[in-house]
């Protein structure tokens, strides 16, 4: 089967989401970022003496602004990505088709 | 696996700094090298730095209630080894300890190590055993992005808990408490990433299995083989 990979890619994403909905449903959780978690787990550890010796340089004011940061990081990755996928593809195909013999008499023109 | 800014302390931050930076600047050098040689695997080069780029600014539920994400590095140390990898790795952390504070300036050194060169050593070997011992191409390259990404955030697991070690238990029993946080999380989370590398490498056997073949990536033997099966 052509499409064998794809489809069992989809398979999973979607079990993926299935897993999400079901906890979702059916559990109380903040989904908050494993990376925060970790920070509780460090104010646990030491009970609460640790404090960050540095802050970040720059804070993104709101969710919104980040999440707009997020999307453009992962806007441009996409857009290399599809870019490149998309030059090999006609690079392939502009091969194909040269190697069909070209008719002759065009090189004296 | 983000370590947040100022959340390692001395000395913990210099020594993966001391331990990441020689690795980053070594890698430096066998890429500008490998695009001087064959100026072929830029754009190939430049879709394994995307792909980084793309997995890890997705931040994904998983069963435990929390999100996290991908690392993508996976696909880098298969084409390109680890070392080089770990340049496209730091490239995206900066990004993101700057303009996110997602990450820090002060932790770039171990989240480099954890994500940029512990997950893609381990991708890497990972590929390489696998392929060797035959098993299906897309398979070896499922395994070794997966594991890639889980190692990698084992390595972080490990990182925080030698920095706080637990007062009861020391770094055992801290490591168990941040691979409580990390590691269930994560592996569904991994097994996703498999999945969609191993897609993506289809495609890039698919487009250019030349440069693959060149690169010593994949044989030319099994590229035969990959296209009489589909054709």
């Amino acid at each position: 089967m052509k499409m064998k990979l794809e489809l069992l890619t989809i398979g999973v994403i979607v079990l993926f989401i299935a897993a999400f909905a079901i906890v979702s449903s059916t559990q109380n959780h903040e989904w908050s970022g494993a990376d925060s978690q970790a920070e509780d787990v460090i104010s646990d550890l030491t009970g609460g003496s640790y404090v960050p010796w540095f802050q970040s340089i720059y804070q993104p004011p709101s969710g919104e602004i980040e999440s707009l940061l997020f999307a453009l990081q992962a806007a441009i990755g996409s857009l290399i990505i599809g870019y490149f996928l998309g030059y090999y593809r006609a690079l392939a195909k502009a091969k194909a088709d040269k190697s069909v013999p070209v008719p002759e008499g065009k090189s004296d023109a | 696996m983000h370590i947040m800014e100022g959340f390692l302390p001395h000395p913990w931050w210099e020594i993966w700094f001391a331990l990441s930076l020689p690795v980053v600047a070594y890698g430096v050098y066998k890429m500008n090298k490998m695009i001087k040689e064959s100026r072929e695997t830029l754009p190939l080069l430049a879709v394994a730095g995307a792909f980084v780029f793309v997995l890890s600014s997705l931040k994904l539920p998983s069963v435990t209630g929390s999100c996290s994400h991908p690392t993508g590095t996976g696909m880098g140390s298969i084409i390109f080894g680890p070392w080089i990898t770990s340049v496209l790795a730091m490239i995206v952390l900066v990004y993101q300890a700057i303009f996110l504070a997602h990450g820090g300036l002060t932790t770039l050194g171990a989240n480099t190590f954890s994500m940029g060169i512990a997950g893609p050593i381990v991708g890497y070997l990972v590929y390489k055993a696998a392929s060797r011992s035959g098993l299906h191409l897309y398979l070896a390259v499922f395994l070794a992005a997966t594991l890639a990404d889980w190692a990698t955030y084992l390595v972080t697991s490990l990182q925080l808990a030698l920095a706080f070690p637990a007062a009861v238990g020391g770094v055992l029993s801290s490591f168990e408490a941040f691979a409580a946080v990390f590691a269930i999380t994560q592996i569904p989370l991994a097994i996703v990433e498999g999945m969609v590398t191993a897609l993506m490498f289809k495609y890039i056997v698919q487009l250019r299995s030349d440069v693959l073949v060149r690169m010593n990536v994949v044989s030319q033997i099994t590229i035969k083989k990959l296209k009489e099966a589909v054709a």
